[in-house]
This record gives C-alpha cells, sequence and structure tokens, in this order.
C-alpha cells in the first residue's frame, strides 16, 4: 500500500461538557486534521512523564468542524485511559490523536436511503455523529434513532435531541429503558425486544441501512432482531465495545 | 517520545509482560465484527481450498474433526489495542489441510460465512503458524468469537483470524479483504505496529 503513514497530532482541549455523571465530551483542536466522515473513530494517546504511554479508540460524536473534533467518553471503572479523560484532563491539556480510521461503519450524506441507528448506552456516540453530519449537510434522508439507556438520567445529548432542530426534520427518536423508566412511560424498563425494533425501526422493505452500536451483549441481540424482521444482514453494520464473558 | 499529558501515570508497568507497541493487557476476550453474527449449521458446513489452477479441496465438519489435531497457545492481538496471552485453542493446522495441495499461488483470500474476507502472503499460512480452529479454552467455539470454526493467524492482528471462516482461495495476485479495503493496513504485523494503510 501506497497511502500515506495516519499522523499522530497534538490535540489540545478547548472545551469540555458533562453529557452525565459519569460521561464527557472533550472537544480538541487538532492543527491539520483533514476532516472525517460520521462513524468513524480515533486514537488517542496517553504519554506520562517516564515515558510510559498507552493508546485508546474512541468514535468521534462530532461532524466534521475545521479542526474542531469532539469525543464523548464513558468513564470506565478501573479503566486506564477513559478515567483521565473524564475526570483529570483540563482545557488547554494536550493529548495526541490519530485518525480519522475506519471506513465501514460509516454513514455518507450523499447517500439517499433511509437509515436506521440503533444504539446501546454510549453506543450513542458513533450514531450521533451521523445525526449532525445529516444536519449539517441539511439532509433529507429519513433517520430513525432507537437508543436505549439504563434510565433517564444516563441519556448523552438529551438537550440537543430533545429541541427538534428544523435541520432534524425527518428524524425520529425513540428512547428505550432498561432498567427505569419517567413517570408515565407508556414502555415498563427492559431490554430491546422484537416489538420496540419492529416499531420503532423501518420495514425491511424500505431496505435501509442499518447501524447498530453498543455492548457486545446489545449488538447481538439487535442484529438478531433485525435478521428476523427481515433486515439482509449485508445492510446491518456493527460496532461492538467493552467486555464480554464468552 | 510524544508529548507528555499532564498528570497522566497510567497503570502500574508490568515489567515481566513485553507487548507489541501501542497494546494494552486484557483479561477479557473482547469481541469485534462487522455485522451480525451468522448462524452456521454444522451439518451443511464445509471448507474449501481453491487452487489458482480451480482445484477444489472441500471438507465437511465430521471430516475436519477426524483430521489430526493441535491445541496452540497463542497470545492475541488486536488491531484495538488490546492483547490477551496464553490462550487455548484446539484445531486443525493449515499444513495438514494444505498437505494435498498443489499450488504455486503466493496469496489467499479467506473467506467466511456472512460475506467478510481477509487477505494475507499464503507463507502466513505455513510452518505451524496457522489452524482452523473449532475450541477455545476447552470449549467448542462460541457463534460470537467465529464459531463453529474460525481461522487463527496469531502472528498478525486478530482481525486476519477470520471467523466463520469458510474457505481459502489461493491466488497469483494479492486480493485485499474486507477491512484491507477499508483503511487498514494490509499484512498486520502487530510487533511493527501495521494498524492502518500506510503504517
Amino acid at each position: 500500500m501506497s497511502a500515506q503513514r495516519t499522523a499522530w497530532r497534538d490535540a489540545r482541549l478547548v472545551a469540555a461538557r458533562a453529557e452525565t455523571g459519569a460521561a464527557r465530551t472533550l472537544v480538541f483542536k487538532i492543527p491539520g486534521w483533514p476532516g472525517h466522515l460520521a462513524g468513524q473513530h480515533v486514537d488517542v494517546r496517553l504519554t506520562a512523564e517516564d515515558g510510559y504511554s498507552t493508546q485508546r479508540s474512541y468514535s468521534i460524536a462530532s461532524a466534521t468542524d475545521g479542526d474542531l473534533v469532539e469525543l464523548t467518553v464513558q468513564n470506565v471503572p478501573d479503566g486506564e485511559v477513559s478515567p483521565y479523560l473524564v475526570e483529570v484532563l483540563e482545557v488547554g491539556d494536550e493529548v495526541e490523536i490519530r485518525g480519522p480510521v475506519g471506513g465501514w461503519f460509516v454513514w455518507r450524506p450523499s447517500s439517499e436511503r433511509p437509515v436506521l441507528l440503533v444504539g446501546g448506552g454510549s453506543g450513542i456516540v458513533p450514531l450521533m455523529a451521523m445525526i449532525r453530519a445529516r444536519r449539517q449537510a441539511a439532509g433529507r434522508t429519513p433517520f430513525r434513532l432507537v437508543y436505549s439507556v439504563r434510565e433517564p438520567g444516563q441519556r448523552f445529548y438529551a438537550g440537543e435531541l430533545r429541541r427538534h432542530d428544523p435541520a432534524d426534520a425527518g428524524l425520529d427518536v425513540a428512547y428505550l429503558y432498561t432498567r427505569a423508566v419517567p413517570d408515565g412511560w407508556p414502555r415498563p424498563a427492559g431490554r430491546l425486544t422484537v416489538a420496540d425494533l419492529n416499531t420503532h425501526g423501518w420495514p425491511a422493505d424500505f431496505e435501509p441501512d442499518c447501524y447498530v452500536c453498543g455492548p457486545t451483549g446489545f449488538v447481538e441481540t439487535a442484529a438478531d432482531i433485525l435478521i428476523a424482521l427481515g433486515h439482509d444482514p449485508r445492510r446491518i453494520r456493527t460496532e461492538r465495545f467493552g467486555p464480554t464473558g464468552g | 517520545m510524544g508529548i507528555i499529558s499532564r498528570g497522566f501515570r497510567g497503570r502500574p508497568r508490568d515489567e515481566g509482560v513485553k507487548l507489541p507497541p501501542g497494546q494494552y493487557l486484557t483479561h477479557d476476550f473482547p469481541v469485534l465484527s462487522a455485522g451480525p453474527t451468522p448462524r452456521v449449521r454444522l451439518d451443511t458446513w464445509e471448507f474449501t481450498i481453491d487452487t489458482e489452477t480451480g482445484q477444489t479441496h472441500r471438507w465437511t465438519w465430521r471430516q475436519l474433526l477426524d483430521l489430526p489435531s493441535e491445541t496452540p497457545t497463542v497470545d492475541l492481538h488486536c488491531v484495538t489495542k488490546w492483547s490477551k496471552l496464553g490462550t487455548s485453542w484446539k484445531g486443525v493446522s493449515l499444513d495438514v489441510l494444505m498437505e494435498d495441495v498443489e499450488t504455486t499461488a503466493e496469496y489467499a483470500l479467506v473467506y467466511s460465512y456472512g460475506g467478510y474476507t481477509t487477505n494475507l502472503p499464503l507463507q502466513d499460512l505455513l510452518d505451524g503458524q496457522a489452524w482452523i480452529t473449532y475450541e477455545y479454552d476447552g470449549e467448542e467455539l462460541a457463534p460470537a468469537h467465529g464459531g463453529p470454526a474460525r481461522l487463527l493467524v496469531p502472528h498478525l492482528y486478530l482481525w486476519k483470524s477470520a471467523k466463520w471462516v469458510r474457505g481459502i482461495r489461493l491466488l497469483n495476485e494479492d486480493w485485499p479483504g474486507f477491512w484491507e479495503t477499508a483503511g487498514y493496513h494490509n499484512y498486520g504485523d502487530p510487533w511493527r505496529e501495521q494498524r492502518y494503510q500506510g503504517d
């Protein structure tokens, strides 16, 4: 391959905001950033004073915006990198970032197929990048998001999704809660079911592109349900993360 | 050395463990796949090797299990940064499967149930470097980890160890596979940190 090596770039934190009690959106300024597609990820490298360094991959949350790149990081208890990014890193601090990476779990605004996004927990992050890229492109492709979280306080981007930005016309959002629901919520707390994706997804006849992201068990379940509902496995793109017992 | 991240200390260093650059140690077995997990039936399962001259060698599930097996214990290195050491597998060496295959091809394209593909030089599949595995840690291989059978070629990043393996096509020319056409390195040597195109 004659492709050029993707460079490590210095990335300065220029803003940060809490998404939940344990998740934080980090806005990095990365001079020379080449832009990215919605759904791609970056590698983040941290280096300690003694020269020890370690890397992790994080999905990009934002649409392309010059040299600004947003990540949303969930604090993994006992993690080596995420507690630093969520609790220690301050505006003005620097890390190194390499990317963008990944050419499969991506959505391009030029695509005209309907889109079904199915996110579990922090699996919403790359899906949000797709929603934001659609908004940025003033896209009219119909989008549906099915977003499963433990309880309402665990939602990322809640205000932004609630705002009904006119540019988000044609985006439907359905929340599923697995542990606790708001008062008067019609659906009892519980894990994703066939009925959920049958109600809030697209009929398979519409041939939507499906993007499923979340913990392994969630993704396995969601993908199996989509196949059972008649969706072509080749149009179901998945991104799994987190440990698994298997 | 890169820029110092203020206040970052990292985990205590385990000096006894040598990992490829940029990797960290995990004791879990994370799952990475680009699509749904295919459910593969054993009564219709088959593994084939197609040569560059159009010859096909075919094994049923029963025939695979009847071949002499090995129980390699190997380290796994995933391009997403985790490494898992000392994993135990059971399967058939590619040397056994290639024994009666006549070929002068230099490249292999591995393909899977579900449509996944990955490419590597044929020599990386030979000389005790690769297996078609059907047991992990003493148990039958779970579908999420590639069962009923997956290729195991542990000296390369784990995406080369194709899950749900169905066959190998031997080719005179290199034919990039799924991740190799989606921005990842064509060869994928973890010790040279060949993660992405251009590395």
